[in-house]
């Protein structure tokens, strides 16, 4: 039964019934409704439990600034934490539950926090959880159970979510008389428009009111400006959809609520769409948020905004009372009064004015409501449901209260302490507030972009004023995007004479603020008066520094509701004035985003792109497991017969050392560098001296960056007097082409050099062993592949079974090995030709992890494994590459005074004392177990394996001064406490004099 | 997010952009002749000011180009951007 419905009105379609379920029971709604309207109509006051006191708590307001109402919606992976109910549409079977109040609403266990509410005040949480430091691990599982909002839902998101890129001349944020003025203006004089409101359909406070337009009731209005814009061709028309950031130059981003308004899952298509729009001119017309007031109790169910109250009863046709006090400083609410009447609800309206309204008072009169004019609500009566209030005399001018014990029965109290302008997108923007004396409120001064606040939300607030605001933006906005204005007609609407609003930041109690009954500034988090009273006694000035004292302003409301009523109680107890204590900084976003938004659709497959190389189907269908290196996808090894890892590398390991090996290198960066200049070019990037290459020859080659740390490696060969072709480590492809383009770009342009990436041009495989050039010679080569003719370090133009390839003599495993370079259309071909004609000699592919470790025998590094970038070559014991007959980039460097410290990490090798233990990569290394902790660290592990060939455990470490330490034993410091010795030895551990590759 | 005139390719969005830090910084004719402190002040110090800042930006997914550009650290707007040959004239736009 919907108790609480009205018998008609309201633009909600009685023909629709929605079920739905709140905290496991069944209620029924209409469609049109929201969440928190439909929980009115079935008198359901109790909604939530407070953040820190657990006080039971009521809806509030009717938009995105509704404090108490948070909601979870929906069930497993669809489900949204932290939804305001009063922006949840109904749909049938909606399912929602108060992400407050345990085990029960009415029965909350923490409410006990309540009754000692006196501990619980400003910073508790700080002052009692900060010692002893080591049980915040225990304090911190107490406070997110009984703090925390929603629960995120613990499998993927099976919905679709997407970003659009959107350009126009006018973007128009809200959709209210205002906004849609500016929408109409810029429309009709030709500009490109978007205008996006969040609700689900146009009209802003329209919607909420009685109001007409014109002669006609509002809404008539609406329709027929949103069917303009609708059939002008330069208007898109964004409904559902909240402008939520404003960032630089006009960017700026809108959430689209594409489904959620039909059911927990998008049913077909996308659920939410990000907008990102950049606009030329952008006009703000979001209305403003009607202000609490701040008395004893304040937060009791039942006590709500008096615009929520007219929301209700004019949108929705609910009325969540049977007998209503209004509670005003100003004439807005007088309007609520009239409504609450018209509905049949008896009215009292309590307001601190001794004048009381202008023209709204004389009708409330005529209408025979009950104005007591010169009072105040002193306290609110009744825990769960407001069951009355008392009222006092107050007298303005001296502000002196004058304690009367009339109580009203009530079960609704509406109040409205004033108007704030939702100056958030503007402030976002980098624009400044102002405060208006008269209208007791910030409203927009200066604007940082391109933009033009219109209506309430730049302080205007009768509908007059914000029709020919809205103009007045739109003629603006479309004047600076060089548009002829074309007119438009000011409506005709009805305005009365106001009375001016009179100040009453926080009511008068009959004890003093410490001591009475709370006064509520922050629903959402229990920010009361005498919190900020507490937190400005001890000390704090800086209303950034109260706010996080006393949370006031945090949550997913952000204060619309209760900051300004925040501030100027701060700054009556500094003795400030508000402008002086000014407000906190206004960030995106304004209404909480899903992360799905954010997302869009760079998830699962989409989230990072994959790069195959051209064998990558062959690798596949030999069952290689797969490694991700940047974006790369390479094999990681080769598995045969249910091996594992370590089985599957020492089968490889030993067959490249003793036979024949083949990998994949086709991820290996390649430049071709060419051009008059490219000699000198090089000589200035690389270490060693590059002129000094042979045609035809290669050399390893390192480039540091300017602080002299090595940044890549490389083999590089000269192709020909002015033509090199370099490699670049997988990783550093990328990032070596823009270093090389930087320092031609920037700092020698005068040098004629041309740079061209082919790394995905070209393919590479490497054939490492013994057996390497039978293998090559099976094949089909044209050239004589023995070392008088083609030694090592030499790279030579080929034919080989037929196809044209590029041979380089140089090796990665410090075997007798060859690295062929052909076009990648051809590459897989080539790898399959290999095998065959490996087959004699049971040729043997292998993957990264076999690369790894006949490397890490060699005592060669990997780029970003064995280095950080704190590491010179210094470091690493490559002094000979290091020319002293030529400057280099990062050469200073090397001579700067860290960089010659005697204690510097450097790289060795190093053996486990037991011959046994792999210790893991990342380890620490220590001098002495045995000294008090914490143990001084002097290096740490940076490559380790298993080495099939050696028969031992090999690792390759940076430590401190390791260079002239050979043979000390440290020690490795393992989880568990586990100690291992360690013995420092050269990082070469196979063929150190490099006579198996020379052959 | 930044919109930023490449002096190539016209108005784009920032992403597609590399910030290449503040512009003019030369490397030094010879390095050796300096002294630690020499080199670390090109190598390490910028001048971060507030206000009018000239820096480097390239136009990593577009046209590769590096080119300069005037913005306000405080404001953000950007006065001008121009082709590092024009770096001396004020023809930019
Ligand atoms: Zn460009």
């Amino acid at each position: 039964m919907q108790l609480d419905r009205l018998k008609t009105g309201g633009r909600i379609d009685r023909t629709r019934p929605l079920n739905f379920r709140f905290n496991g029971k069944t209620y029924s709604g209409f469609a049109g409704d929201t969440l928190a309207s439909a929980l009115l109509a079935n008198d359901v006051a109790l909604v939530s439990r407070s953040f820190k006191l657990h006080r039971p708590r009521g809806i509030v307001g009717a938009g995105a600034e509704e404090p108490n109402a948070i909601v979870q919606v929906g069930t497993g992976a669809s489900t949204l934490p932290n939804m305001r109910a009063t922006q949840v549409e109904l749909y049938d079977g909606l399912e929602a539950r108060s992400t407050k109040g345990w085990p029960n609403l009415r029965f909350d266990l923490a409410a006990l926090n309540d009754r000692f509410s006196k501990v619980f005040g400003a910073g508790f949480y700080y002052k009692t959880f900060m010692r002893p430091k080591a049980f915040w691990k225990y304090y911190e599982r107490f406070i997110r159970a009984s703090a925390g909002f929603g629960i995120a839902p613990t499998e993927p998101d099976p919905d679709s979510y997407e970003h659009r890129n959107a350009h126009c001349d006018v973007l128009v944020a809200g959709g209210g008389p205002a906004g849609l003025m500016a929408a109409l203006v810029a429309a009709r004089s030709g500009a490109r428009v978007i205008i996006a409101d969040e609700q689900n359909e146009f009209g802003g406070s329209l919607l909420s009111g009685s109001e007409s337009i014109d002669g006609k009731p509002a809404a008539e209005w609406v329709n027929a400006v949103i069917a303009e814009l609708r059939d002008r061709g330069n208007v898109t028309v964004l409904t559902r959809s909240t402008v939520f950031g404003y960032y630089d130059h006009n960017f700026i981003a809108v959430a689209e609520h594409c489904s959620d308004h039909k059911g927990e899952r998008a049913a077909d298509g996308v659920r939410e769409r990000l907008w990102r729009v950049r606009a030329d001119q952008v006009v703000l017309a979001q209305g403003a948020f009607e202000r609490p007031l701040v008395f004893c109790n304040n937060d009791r169910p039942g006590v709500m905004t008096a615009s929520a109250v007219s929301t209700y009863i004019n949108r929705y046709g609910v009325c969540p009372g049977k007998r209503a006090v209004v509670f005003t400083n100003n004439d807005s609410a007088y309007r609520t009064a009239l409504d609450l009447n018209n509905a049949g609800i008896p009215v009292v309206v309590v307001d601190c004015r001794k004048s009381g309204a202008g023209s709204l008072g004389a009708t409330a009169d005529a209408a025979g409501i009950t104005v007591l004019r010169g009072h105040i609500v002193s306290d609110v009566i009744g825990r769960h449901r407001v069951s009355g209030i008392r009222i006092a005399r107050w007298d303005g001018d001296t502000q002196s209260t004058f304690d009367s014990t009339i109580r009203i029965d009530c079960d609704l109290l509406a109040m409205s302490g004033g108007w704030s302008p939702a100056v958030h997108l503007h402030s976002q923007s980098g624009g400044t507030n102002a405060w208006d004396e008269t209208r007791h409120c910030f409203v927009p001064a200066e604007s940082a972009q391109a933009n033009v606040s219109a209506g309430a939300c730049n302080g205007h607030w009768s509908l007059k004023a914000c029709l020919q605001d809205g103009i007045d933006a739109g003629a603006e906005v479309a004047a600076r995007c060089g548009l002829r204005t074309m007119p438009v007609e000011l409506p005709v609407t009805t305005e009365g004479t106001d009375n001016p609003m009179q100040a009453l930041w926080r009511v008068p109690a009959s004890k003093d603020p410490d001591r009475c009954p709370k006064q509520f500034i922050d629903y959402q988090n229990d920010t009361s008066v005498a919190d900020v009273r507490l937190a400005a006694r001890e000390g704090y000035r800086n209303v950034e520094h109260v706010k996080r004292y006393t949370a006031l302003g945090f949550g997913t409301d952000q204060g619309k509701l209760g900051n300004i009523n925040g501030m100027a109680i701060l700054a009556e107890c500094l003795g400030k004035t508000i402008p002086e204590v000014g407000t906190t900084t206004f960030r995106p976003v304004y209404t909480p985003v899903t992360f799905g938004l954010g997302a869009g659709e760079n998830v699962g497959e989409l989230f990072d792109p994959i790069r195959k190389t051209a064998i990558h189907e062959r690798h596949q269908a030999a069952g290689s497991p797969f490694e991700v290196v940047g974006q790369w996808h390479r094999p990681w090894y080769f598995p045969q017969g249910g091996e594992d890892l370590h089985a599957a590398v020492a089968r490889e390991c030993l067959a490249t050392r003793n036979s024949v090996g083949m990998m994949d290198a086709s991820t290996l960066g390649k430049i071709d560098a060419r051009g008059p200049d490219v000699v000198e070019f090089l000589e200035r990037i690389y270490t060693h001296d590059v002129g000094r290459m042979k045609v035809g020859r290669c050399a390893y080659g390192i480039m540091l960056r300017e602080d002299g740390m090595l940044m890549d490696d490389g083999v590089m060969a000269r192709l020909g007097e002015h033509q090199y072709y370099l490699t670049t480590t997988t990783g550093g492809a990328a990032n070596v082409l823009n270093w090389l383009e930087t320092w031609l770009q920037t700092e020698w342009p005068e040098l004629k050099v041309y740079l061209t990436s082919l790394t995905d041009s070209f393919s590479t495989i490497a054939v490492a062993g013994p057996k390497s050039r039978d293998v090559l010679q099976n094949a089909g080569c044209s050239i004589d592949l023995g070392k008088e003719n083609f030694s090592f370090m030499s790279v030579q133009q080929a034919v080989l079974a037929g196809f044209p390839v590029q041979l380089f003599r140089v090796s990665f495993s410090g075997e007798l090995a060859f690295e062929i370079n052909i076009d990648s259309a051809y590459a897989s071909q080539m790898w399959q030709i290999l095998m065959e004609s490996g087959k004699e000699f049971d040729i043997t592919p292998y993957g990264t992890e076999t690369m790894h470790v006949l490397r890490a025998e060699k005592g060669f590094v990997i780029v970003g494994q064995d280095t950080d970038g704190s590491v010179t070559p210094v470091d690493l014991g490559m002094n000979w590459l290091l020319s002293k007959n030529k400057d280099f980039l990062g050469k200073r460097s090397l001579s700067r005074q860290d960089c010659v410290r005697d204690d510097r990490k450097q790289l060795v090798g190093l053996l486990s004392v037991d011959g046994s233990t792999v210790v893991p990569e990342g380890t620490q290394l220590i001098e002495d177990p045995g000294a008090p902790k914490p143990v001084p660290m002097c290096g740490h592990v940076t490559s380790s394996y298993f080495s099939a060939t050696l028969g031992h455990p090999i690792a390759m470490a940076l430590v401190s001064a390791g260079h002239r330490r050979k043979d000390e034993t440290i020690y490795a410091y393992l989880a568990d406490n586990l100690v291992v010795p360690v013995t420092i030895v050269s990082p070469v551990f196979y063929d150190a004099k490099g006579a198996r590759q020379n052959v | 997010m930044f919109l930023i005139q490449c002096p190539w390719c016209g108005n784009r969005a920032e992403t597609e952009y590399r910030y290449g830090g503040e512009a003019g910084i030369s490397r030094p004719k010879d390095p050796d002749a300096l002294s630690d402190a020499e080199w670390s002040d090109y190598l390490f110090y910028r001048s971060n000011p507030r206000g009018a800042h000239k820096e480097l930006w390239n136009h990593a997914q577009g046209c590769r180009r590096w080119f300069e550009v005037e913005r306000d650290t405080v404001s953000y707007k950007i006065a001008r951007s121009y082709k590092l040959a024009d770096r001396n004239s004020e023809s930019g736009s």
